[in-house]
């Protein structure tokens, strides 16, 4: 199956060689022939004919005109229902449109669905929704794989080819994971460079926007109209952000690559070892210099994250309670009963569990041995990547620890499940951006990603070094 | 001063502490652009982010934080460069974030001190330990349905200054003074509009009872009083329920308690065991507030004149005493109507003590009976000081001018207008009133023989009598002396 890249789509469109119209027909076909994967929470054929005919009457220039694009259910879209995954959200329609997804509509993109995710933005594998699972498109017969999380359902309709970029946020790994275990590119920016406006927050220190795409010059064309300043985000960051596209530049000759000693870890297949030697050898050959650096508070990362994340989380679900929107318990004699049955009810599993870790880990008399110290560890991981910094240009390290598993694997081991961001979870704790790229396949024909680390809001270091990694794969 | 209260077996003391919560006077709330106006019919000031909607920030309100620091200025209160917003958690169906968005480790404003000031010219530091912004909740409506609860979110977001006090409060009075300071103080800021009604200012009370000497004992906090009468009420009834218990042999329980207006009597919210804990952890929503030295700077040379410094202003320009000054000064609105009467004649300001008098007693219980305010005062501080410069020179009597005042409060005239239409002007001629004197000595001799044979008190009422034929209007000075004058010559 040969996807058309966003990039080639853009100039068809523009040299008339095909319409709005029959562009979206074909991802329509497609998205209704692949219904089995269950990549989408929401998704109606009306709504997406509504916006071609509203294109088709709208004369004036616009980047993305057209370009069908998924968006993840953590972003609230006036003209969908936004659900995060779970029942407690189940029909929930916003009246106000997200930051990032106002953007996109703002360049006439198509918003073909809402995908997937794990229930507020909680797993690795997008198989704690509240609407199922769903199934990695590259999964063989009989044998479903999991397509990661929580962005599962983004990466799928890109691997999938029902849409030619979606939208994922990544709070943990949750957009460079699924794009790994589904073959796609996948960027997390630095913290800060796309607005959180108007994302159901799951940790808000860590909640960053992103772009699913199928090669890294299309994820550079998508980042580019998303991002901004945005003063209804306090953490929204004033910078000056270049043209990533259009200074995309191979040639890395001269820059210094570093390697992370800490992330050859006991455990790792040899196939990730392979190709992230493989990535190596590539950078190397195009001149790039090989430096091994030491990030030594890696291995404090994931704790640090499993306690910071749901402490987090605990606080920004509290407002579900059944008294505003939302879910509502049937069952209630009293207030407490009323918080108490909505929320047993409308949050599963994982949601429960990481409330409890949260609260847990911010009551008295444990905040200062969890909370306060994972604060100050965080500050350490991002001094190590800062020390780093000064002596290369970007990092590259694997994406995930292995290749897509097959769906309910893990499902009841919390912890097994949590190691699947062993690699990028360093990464956004200290708010830098990455980027997965598929390189390379494991024994299965499975992808695989690397990753590439760059320096705050040097996104277009990142974007130069995937693409150049990209092409010499290709 | 004795502030001790007498229990069965001995005296105890009061400890008290408050914590004030004043609602910032601005025009937004504290992280939304919504309105704050009281009043609004319900849930019409609710923006997306006080609703607490899937993916709402807060923002912060500069004005508010401005509003914050000034108030800081006018506790003299150390402000802090560094100050951070913390979630204090926890669930009730006005609170649509299931938190609340305030400042714990790191206040915006530090420790401070104000002073009140005693009738008998002393005066007292009560210290503040800091102060901080925070969200208020919205209200839940009990009373609308027999079933239901409803809730309304206009009052969600709006900004809020608490303002914790040291427990360096001995008496009820020593309470209801500080409030009134604090008031006063936020109210010449402009950092708070003062209304207790509407519930722009309410306190939380901290109190514990001790044997003179001891140390702090164990304290209960009154909860969400909202005038300076129930304040002082609950003080009272706790002390005393705390007392009973001490003195039977009990022991004090850390408890909220709620305040019942009604039948003046405190009760149980929670215990300690049923506290809650709060999980504090900055909001990671939000960054640090960072305010530069120059921005404080600007903020503080940008401040009127507080009551203190206008307090001793008066003191030196006019020779009051301390406590007629801090009367003064309370209420902007006082000073400013007093500044004007003064200076509406320039002799006035040698008579400062009598215009203070005319203002705060005169004037106020008139407005007191007629439940008016001074700044809708029928009389205007130009009028009043006419009024007050007509006695001054002795054109009419202090007695015919309560009359006048009352006149010009009721039909508007100026007293000039009143003393002229009705002659009310005061009888100095000599000759008129010894005239009269005469009379009244003649006409009640048996009387002046008693005078005149010892009884001293009679002088009073031919006073009055001479008094009565000039219908008040003779100078009681020259009244008086001439009939003295006379008297003694007969004898």
């Amino acid at each position: 199956m040969s996807k058309s890249s966003l990039k080639q789509t853009l100039k068809d469109l523009d040299t008339k060689k095909i319409s709005i119209r029959e562009l979206n027909q074909d991802y329509l076909k497609r998205i209704k022939e692949n219904e089995n994967l269950n990549v989408f929470i929401h998704f109606s054929e009306d709504n997406v004919l509504k916006q071609i005919d509203n294109l088709e009457n709208d004369n004036s220039a616009k980047k993305l005109k057209g370009i069908p694009i998924a968006i993840k259910d953590l972003f609230c879209t006036k003209s969908m229902p936004t659900t995060a995954a779970s029942k407690i959200l189940e029909n929930f329609n916003p009246t106000y449109e997200s930051f990032v997804t106002q953007k996109l509509l703002d360049e006439g993109s198509i918003f073909v669905g809402k995908t997937n995710l794990d229930e507020f933005a909680m797993g690795s594998a997008t198989n704690t929704s509240f609407f199922g699972n769903t199934i990695n498109p590259l999964s063989k017969e009989n044998k479903p794989l999991a397509p990661g999380g929580s962005s599962g359902g983004s990466a799928a309709a890109v691997a999938a080819d029902l849409c030619l970029g979606a939208t994922g946020t990544d709070t943990g790994g949750s957009i460079r994971q699924p794009a790994s275990f589904c073959g796609v590119v996948g960027i997390k920016p630095t913290y800060g460079l796309c607005s959180r406006w108007g994302i159901a927050a799951f940790a808000s220190s860590l909640d960053q926007a992103g772009i699913f795409s199928h090669n890294v010059e299309d994820a550079s064309i998508l980042l580019q109209s998303i991002v901004g300043f945005d003063q209804r985000d306090s953490t929204s960051a004033k910078v000056d952000i270049p043209n990533y596209f259009e200074n995309l530049d191979d040639d890395l000759n001269g820059k210094t690559v570093g390697i992370p000693k800490e992330y050859s870890i006991d455990g790792t297949p040899m196939e990730i070892s392979q190709i992230w030697e493989d990535a190596i050898k590539v950078l190397e050959k195009k001149g790039v210099k090989i430096k091994n650096i030491s990030l030594p508070h890696t291995k404090y990362a994931l704790p640090t994250y499993y306690i910071i994340a749901p402490a987090e989380a605990s606080s920004n679900l509290a407002r579900y309670d059944g008294v505003k929107y939302g879910f509502r318990s049937e069952e209630i004699d009293s207030l407490d009963e009323m918080y108490e049955n909505t929320r047993a009810q409308g949050f599963g599993r994982e949601v429960k569990r990481r409330i409890l870790i949260g609260t847990y880990v911010l009551s008295a008399g444990y905040y200062d041995a969890y909370y306060l110290k994972a604060q100050k560890v965080r500050k350490l991981i991002a001094d190590d990547f800062n020390k780093a910094f000064k002596e290369c240009d970007f990092i590259v390290t694997p994406t995930a620890p292995s290749a897509a598993f097959p769906l309910n694997e893990k499902q009841n081991d919390p912890i097994k499940m949590y190691l699947n961001d062993v690699f990028t979870v360093p990464a956004s704790l200290a708010g830098l951006p990455g980027i997965s790229i598929p390189f390379g396949k494991d024994k299965n024909n499975l992808p695989l990603g690397i990753q590439i680390l760059g320096k705050h809001f040097d996104e277009q270091q990142v974007f130069n070094a995937a693409v150049s990694l990209e092409r010499s794969y290709e | 001063m004795n502030n001790l209260i007498k229990g069965e077996k001995h005296d105890w003391e009061m400890v008290i502490g408050l914590e004030i919560h004043a609602q910032v006077k601005s025009n937004s709330k504290l992280f939304s652009s919504s309105s704050t106006k009281f009043g609004s019919s319900p849930n019409s000031q609710v923006s997306l982010v006080d609703a607490a909607m899937p993916g709402m920030l807060p923002v912060i309100n500069k004005y508010c934080v401005e509003q914050a620091i000034k108030t800081g200025v006018g506790l003299n209160a150390k402000i802090n460069n560094y100050s951070v917003f913390d979630r204090k958690n926890y669930f009730y169906a006005d609170l649509p974030q299931g938190y609340q968005i305030s400042q714990y480790k790191y206040p915006i404003v530090g420790e401070g001190k104000v002073t009140i000031d005693f009738k008998d010219g002393t005066s007292k530091d009560i210290r503040i330990v800091r102060l901080h912004l925070e969200q208020d909740a919205g209200k839940s409506l009990h009373d609308q349905n027999p079933s239901k609860t409803y809730v309304d979110l206009n009052r969600s977001g709006v900004a809020l200054m608490e303002i914790v006090s040291e427990p360096d409060i001995r008496t009820p009075d020593e309470a209801g003074m500080y409030i009134s300071k604090i008031r006063s103080i936020l109210m010449y800021l402009d950092t708070c509009d003062g209304n207790m009604q509407e519930g722009s200012l309410r306190a939380d009370v901290n109190i514990s009872v001790r044997k003179p000497g001891d140390e702090y004992g164990t304290r209960c906090e009154i909860k969400n009083l909202n005038s300076i009468k129930f304040i002082k009420q609950a003080i009272n009834y706790e002390a005393k329920r705390q007392i009973e218990i001490l003195e039977s042999g009990g022991t004090i329980e850390q408890n909220t308690m709620l305040f019942n207006t009604s039948t003046g009597k405190t009760r149980p919210m929670r215990n300690k065991e049923e506290a809650h804990d709060y999980r504090y952890f900055p909001d990671p929503d939000l960054l640090p507030l960072e305010i530069s030295k120059e921005e404080i700077g600007k903020i503080k040379s940008s401040i009127p004149e507080l009551p203190d410094e206008l307090k001793n202003k008066f003191i030196e320009t006019y020779e009051l005493s301390n406590y007629d000054a801090s009367v003064l000064t309370a209420e902007k609105q006082t000073s400013d109507y007093f500044n004007e009467t003064i200076n509406s004649d320039p002799e006035l300001k040698n008579h400062a003590k009598i215009v203070v008098n005319w203002i705060t007693s005169e004037l106020f219980s008139l407005l007191n009976k007629n439940n008016q305010d001074l700044n809708n005062s029928p009389v205007s501080p130009e009028n009043l000081g006419q009024l007050i410069k007509l006695i001054s020179t002795n054109e009419i009597s202090g007695k015919i001018a309560k009359d006048v005042l009352e006149d010009m409060f009721s039909s508007g005239k100026t007293a000039r207008q009143i003393v002229d239409e009705k002659g009310l002007q005061q009888v100095t001629d000599q000759g008129e009133i010894a005239k009269v004197i005469d009379e009244v000595i003649a006409e009640n001799t048996k009387m002046v023989e008693q005078y005149l044979a010892g009884k001293d008190k009679l002088l009073g009422f031919f006073v009055g009598q001479a008094m009565k034929l000039t219908k008040g209007k003779a100078n009681p000075k020259m009244l008086n002396d001439i009939l003295k004058q006379k008297l003694n010559k007969k004898n």
